[in-house]
């Protein structure tokens, strides 16, 4: 078994509300070194670890976990630990 | 001629539809649950708005690969006329059957209240009955209605005059104002604004009822013409 961790953001150039909102929070606390704040997704998955896995991955990227008009994605693959 | 309001769980404006339709329009039509297989035996596929899978994910991601999305890409494809409103449209843009995303509101709150449309684009067989230019009042209700594209999709857009409602007043940040597009062929049409709400004189504007009056008239033209 393998550990998936693909996070999802959104592209350059796509504006981001709740980005700006939450940076303008951290202002008004003053945190006036913080100069951008980009909001997005984190989606953690369990698999089974077969030949394909990296194209398995990228598909499941492309067709559901982001919309590729508007996001990016990137993911790690990690050993699963047994408990 | 028939219609079909495909019901996805967590859908709540399938009742507005199918009123609109059976009351506005006096033709058939039936609810069909988002797990058959098929609607192949209707000349018309309505999708409602509403809050399909609690929206998780992203807005109609997830209803976009729903058992009954299969046969309604097929007939899109074929040239029936297919309408999304709100969720509807949402669930269209994730399938691909339009172009573009939607994206949270501007200022991030959910809108509620009457919007005036400009009629863009009156040479669709969704809108021939309304006037180009004409100013409606139709109710939105969204969180996430911003309508966005990059500028290479805006340009294809507008040399095929796929843009057929903008809002008077932009009030969710959508792209050139976007509140309505069709696909390239003009078949399948996705927007914001519910019309189904404003259907009739008692609920406060019966401005939406042209456009489903457009779709039974294309309907009949072209079976006429077939025939």
């Amino acid at each position: 078994m393998v550990k998936v961790q693909v996070y999802v953001t959104l592209k350059e150039g796509v504006l981001d509300p709740q980005g700006s909102a939450v940076k303008n929070a951290l202002h008004t606390m003053d945190y006036h070194e913080v100069k951008s704040v980009q909001t997005g997704k984190f989606i953690e998955l369990e698999m089974e670890q077969t030949d394909n896995l990296d194209a398995r991955i990228k598909e499941m990227c492309e067709k559901l976990l982001s919309n590729p008009v508007i996001e990016d994605y990137t993911y790690t693959i990690g050993e699963v630990v047994s408990k | 001629m028939k219609f079909a309001v495909i019901v996805f769980p967590g859908s709540n404006c399938d009742d507005d539809m199918f009123y609109a339709v059976k009351e506005g329009l006096n033709v058939e039509v039936e609810k069909v649950w988002y797990s058959e297989e098929s609607v192949a035996d209707f000349d018309a596929i309505l999708l409602p708005g509403g809050f399909s899978y609690g929206d998780y994910l992203r807005t109609g991601a997830i209803a976009r690969f729903a058992p009954v999305m299969a046969s309604v890409m097929e007939e899109a494809k074929k040239g029936k006329p297919v309408l999304g409103v709100c969720n509807g449209f949402q669930i269209l843009l994730e399938a691909g059957l339009l172009p573009g995303a939607m994206q949270r509101n501007k200022n991030l709150k959910f809108i509620c209240r009457p919007a005036e449309l400009i009629v863009e684009n009156n040479e669709t067989g969704f809108t021939d009955k309304y006037e180009k230019g004409e100013c409606i009042s139709v109710p939105i209700a969204h969180g996430e209605g911003s309508y966005f594209c990059d500028e290479k999709t805006l340009s294809q857009l507008q040399a095929n005059n796929q843009i057929v409602f903008t809002y008077r007043d932009n009030v969710n940040g959508s792209v050139a104002d976007i509140a309505g597009i069709t696909n390239k062929e003009g078949n399948v049409l996705g927007m914001m604004p519910h019309p189904e709400r404003a259907a009739a004189d008692v609920l406060g504007s019966a401005d939406g009822l042209k456009l489903f009056q457009s779709i039974l008239n294309h309907w009949r033209e072209s079976n006429v013409l077939t025939s």
